[in-house]
């Protein structure tokens, strides 16, 4: 192999001390009970107590909630910021990432507070308008670049053999995006499941979500259950990216 | 034609209004000096003033939550830019099994949820009897920059012409040389836009800090804000705070922003 | 036999690429001064021997010297040998002027002596005024240009070329060429060049080393080359050519195309089988069919600028191509005439496929590492034996599923009457096949050969 691969290796090692075996220990601290005994107990919690399942599920609906509201608010965005003759200035696209840089638990605070001066009450609607609010950016940015980068012939050549501009869209653009609209997915979906700070602001800690009760178990030094916890959602990645992900990647 | 370019002009601009509201409702009641946001008690710069002075023991621990927000998000960001580019050229020149291997490993922090980042890292300390502080911390910010660093670099690295390396060589330039007066040169875009999202990364990271942060007593803005909310009232000087990031963001964003398109009119 | 006018020698010099063999045995010699052409189809290794030169590579095997001293450990920016590179690789963050400067800087060298060495390359390769100027806003052939000049500025003794033009178009491509032959005259320093293009080597070099498949196939000047190809191969790449199957009946005497032929090429022994190449423009054409050597149809007539390009079928029923300042109509007869001094006799490299195989039962053969059916000629399972099977006795399959092998055709050379193709296997055997089927190259095929077609004999265990 080539001497410059080595180059790698400190990084390798890094990945292995700070990626690899904290995953491991993820999975060792799951399957022993406080006194270091094996046991699936804390694994078997996540199917039969409710005060887990109850919230989890709460918490895929939630995710579910939000990912089709980023896509439906954010897909618009994205084609219109990437259409040179809908927009020409590039200081538009920064803009809808500018907010990122602002603290997010600070602009969660604020949307609460605004809510609460229009005398909205904190619940569910909130939650899933914080949420939006926060992972909007990130379901914009990546098919903003598919889009942005997508060759205009297709798009000509569509228009040549016949399609209206309906059909355009349905039969060309929105099948050459989907990997943006995938990896959006994936920046929204899972992240949002284990949100736990801002579900707490934006609702007033009545609808607890995943990473509120992981929290939660770590907080009362429950740290077999809650690496339990982490254990079935490492898994529940793995399994989303890893099988129909594939492809996607490059 | 022109009907679509209003209506979209339209949503666009209300998309970003909606955005940029809470934003901007920080901005206003930084004017104001009442504790709770949406409380108009008259327009004063006296949050501005205890800011910067210290006069209140908040302002003081949030001054210092910045420092530390700032320094770690600097040496881990730094760090990750090394980091990053020396495992970008090295995967670059792999084959085979290894390099998809750590190609794979290198995707795991970023497609896991900060939460997971924050308690495989906690639980590593934890095994390891590290005891938890700065150093804790800004290893974990590492650990999730460094990705974004890669990710970064590798494109220049594909596109660069794969001869640029043998012709700095042929000409006389010895390993190091080339590397420092060929090969770096032609990172630099990918290694400064890695270094600008890791160190936004590190800023804006709330969960990980949380984990690794244990009881140090170290805060970082998001853990001050968190721990504000937890005793259920902001640090009033916050607002102020965030809006003159805010603005500083903006300025550099535009200034930068506008150099661009002055440059590319020019070529 | 040193020479002292030898300015590199390479000896017994092989490369690999992990399993892939792309340089054996090599063995060569460049003379100081002299514009030496490495010429091969696309992963013949003529690039890989530019490298092992340049020093980005070291050999596997073999040394190479320069002046006589051993260099093969020495890395390349410790050789006193320059590199324009394919696609120019110039650095884009430096300007012209810091390109052609790199190698001075390195040195240290006081600021007037690089300048004024920068400008008088510059002028050399007409580039003065162009010291600012970003790289990247450079056509093709400017780039080129300053790749050159960037090589030349540290005044190697050899400058290496690697498919320096090929990035360029037609037009541009044949001033360039013009220009490198009075660069290298101008300079008088050794040219080492590497191309596909047979054409530019023929123009461009002093000596032409063709290469295919990692090996040197011939060494020789540009007219040795053409008029004297040594084996199918080169004949085939160099120039267009009819390349038929023949049998040398004795010295001076070759039949080829069903006609026997004077020949002036000797020492084959008696009804050799031999490779025959007549060069297009050696086939007299003519109307009258009475005083020809043989008569033909034209089949098609295309004109080519200069000359007409004609391809007809012989009266033994092969395809031949002939280039004549007239054009004869399509469908007439013609008489063909050609003289002796046109024809090339050449060895056959080989004369049927030969394996090394096992026997796996008394009717069933392991070679190619795949099971034949074969017919029972007395051996036991486990004898070792030697397999020949004839060209034209292995079957092509379009399907690779229905065999056990699995192959791609590597190369095909058209013989008037039939292709020969060069067929290489998943598992890396070569072997080769006479087919009157259309194939393609880098097409995946399957194999079949019949039991009877299997010749056996037993090798002798020692």
């Amino acid at each position: 192999m080539n001497k410059k691969a080595y180059w790698a290796l400190p990084y390798s090692i890094f990945l292995v001390l700070f990626v690899v075996l904290p995953l491991l220990l993820i999975a060792v601290y799951a399957l022993r009970d406080s006194s270091g005994a094996f046991t699936l107990s804390n694994i078997a919690a996540f199917f039969t107590d409710p005060k887990i399942v109850n919230p989890f599920l709460v918490s895929l609906e939630v995710a579910l909630e939000n990912t089709a509201i980023c896509i439906l608010v954010g897909y618009p965005v994205a084609y219109i910021l990437a259409d040179k003759s809908l927009n020409r200035s590039a200081v538009t696209a920064l803009l809808f990432i500018l907010p990122m840089w602002i603290n997010a638990l600070m602009r969660t605070i604020a949307t609460a507070e605004i809510f609460a001066a229009m005398g909205i009450g904190l619940g569910k609607g909130t939650l899933l308008f914080g949420m939006a609010y926060d992972y909007l950016p990130f379901m914009i940015y990546p098919i903003y670049t598919v889009l942005s980068k997508m060759d205009r012939s297709y798009i000509e050549a569509a228009q040549d053999l016949g399609a209206n501009p309906v059909q355009v869209f349905f039969k060309v653009t929105l099948p050459l995006s989907m990997p943006g609209v995938m990896s959006g997915v994936m920046m929204v979906f899972m992240p949002t499941v284990s949100t736990f700070a801002i579900s707490e602001i934006l609702t007033n800690n009545t609808i607890q979500l995943f990473g509120t009760i992981i929290q939660e178990n770590f907080n009362n030094l429950m740290w077999n259950q809650g690496a339990a916890l982490s254990f079935v959602m490492l898994i529940i990645i793995g399994l989303t990216t890893l099988i129909p992900g594939n492809k996607n990647e490059n | 034609m022109k009907t679509k370019k209003v209506v979209s002009q339209i949503y666009l601009w209300l998309v970003l209004a909606v955005l940029y509201a809470p934003i901007i409702f920080i901005a206003i009641f930084s004017f104001t000096q009442a504790k709770s946001l949406g409380n108009w008690t008259g327009f004063t710069l006296d949050l501005y003033k205890s800011l910067f002075t210290g006069a209140t023991s908040g302002s003081q621990a949030l001054m210092e939550a910045l420092k530390n927000t700032l320094f770690i998000a600097l040496v881990a960001s730094l760090v990750s830019t090394v980091l990053g580019t020396l495992a970008a050229i090295g995967i670059f020149n792999m084959r085979g099994r290894w390099k998809k291997s750590i190609q794979f490993l290198n995707n795991v922090p970023m497609l896991n949820p900060d939460i997971i980042t924050g308690v495989s890292l906690f639980l590593l300390f934890v095994f390891l009897g590290v005891s938890k502080g700065y150093t804790t911390i800004i290893l974990s910010h590492i650990t999730f920059c460094t990705p974004y660093v890669v990710l970064n670099v590798m494109p220049k690295l594909v596109q660069m012409n794969p001869n640029i390396y043998d012709a700095a060589l042929d000409l006389g330039a010895n390993p190091f040389q080339a590397m420092l007066k060929v090969i770096i040169p032609q990172l630099k875009t990918g290694m400064l836009s890695g270094f600008i999202l890791a160190f936004t990364m590190s800023l804006d990271d709330f969960a990980v800090t949380y984990f690794t942060a244990g009881s140090s007593g170290i805060d970082t803005l998001s853990t001050f804000i968190y721990a504000d909310v937890r005793k259920g009232g902001l640090t009033p000087e916050l607002k102020p705070m965030m809006t003159i990031i805010f603005l500083l963001i903006l300025v550099v964003l535009l200034f930068v922003n506008l150099r661009a398109v002055k440059n590319t009119k020019k070529s | 036999m040193e020479q002292k006018d030898v300015i590199i020698r390479l000896e017994h010099i092989s490369h690999s690429f992990g399993e892939k063999k792309v340089l054996e045995d090599i063995n060569l010699y460049i003379k100081k001064g002299e514009f030496i052409t490495f010429l091969g189809p696309s992963g013949c290794g003529k690039t890989t021997l530019l490298r092992l030169i340049a020093g980005f590579l070291s050999p596997d095997e073999g040394i190479i010297t320069l002046e006589g001293k051993d260099i093969s450990a020495l890395p390349p920016y410790k050789r006193p040998l320059n590199t324009v590179f394919q696609r120019y690789a110039l650095f884009p963050h430096l300007d012209v002027y810091d390109n052609v400067a790199f190698a001075l800087k390195l040195q240290k060298l006081p600021v007037d002596e690089i300048n004024a060495r920068v400008q008088k390359v510059l002028k050399l390769v007409s580039m003065t005024d162009y010291e600012d100027r970003n790289v990247e806003s450079l056509s093709g052939g400017q780039q080129q240009r300053i790749a050159i000049a960037r090589a030349i500025v540290n005044q190697p003794k050899v400058l290496l070329l690697d498919e320096p033009l090929s990035a360029l178009d037609l037009k541009m491509r044949k001033d360039m060429q013009i220009e490198l032959k009075e660069m290298h005259k101008k300079l008088g320093i050794t040219f080492i060049y590497v191309t596909h293009d047979q054409e530019e080597a023929l123009t461009l070099s002093d000596t032409i080393v063709v290469l295919n498949d990692g090996r040197i196939q011939q060494i020789g000047t540009p007219t040795d080359i053409y008029n004297e190809p040594q084996n199918a191969f080169v004949a085939d790449f160099i120039g267009d050519s009819n390349l038929l199957d023949g049998t040398m009946i004795r010295d001076g005497k070759v039949r080829f195309a069903g006609h026997d032929f004077d020949c002036v090429d000797s020492g084959f022994g008696e009804n050799t089988p031999v490779d025959v190449v007549v060069r297009p423009e050696d086939i007299y054409i003519m109307n009258n069919t009475d005083a020809a050597q043989f008569t033909a149809v034209v089949k098609s007539c295309i004109f080519k600028g200069v000359h007409y390009e004609m391809y007809v079928d012989s009266d033994a029923g092969y395809e031949l191509v002939i280039q004549d300042y007239n054009a004869f109509e399509v469908g007439s007869e013609v008489g063909l005439i050609i003289k002796p001094a046109d024809i090339q006799v050449m060895h056959k490299e080989r004369l049927c496929n030969t394996f090394e195989g096992e026997m796996t039962s008394a009717t069933s053969v392991l070679f190619m590492d795949a099971e034949f059916d074969c017919l029972d000629c007395g051996l036991q399972k486990g004898d070792k034996v030697k397999v020949e099977v004839d060209f034209d006795k292995i079957d092509l399959l379009d399907d690779s599923h229905e065999s056990d092998v699995e192959a791609h055709i590597r190369n095909l050379l058209y013989k008037g009457d039939h292709y020969h193709l060069e067929v290489k296997t998943a598992e890396g055997y070569t072997f080769f096949v006479n087919t009157n089927d259309v194939w393609d190259r880098n097409d995946l095929v399957g194999i079949n050969i019949l039991p009877e077609d299997i010749r056996l004999s037993k090798l002798e265990n020692e």
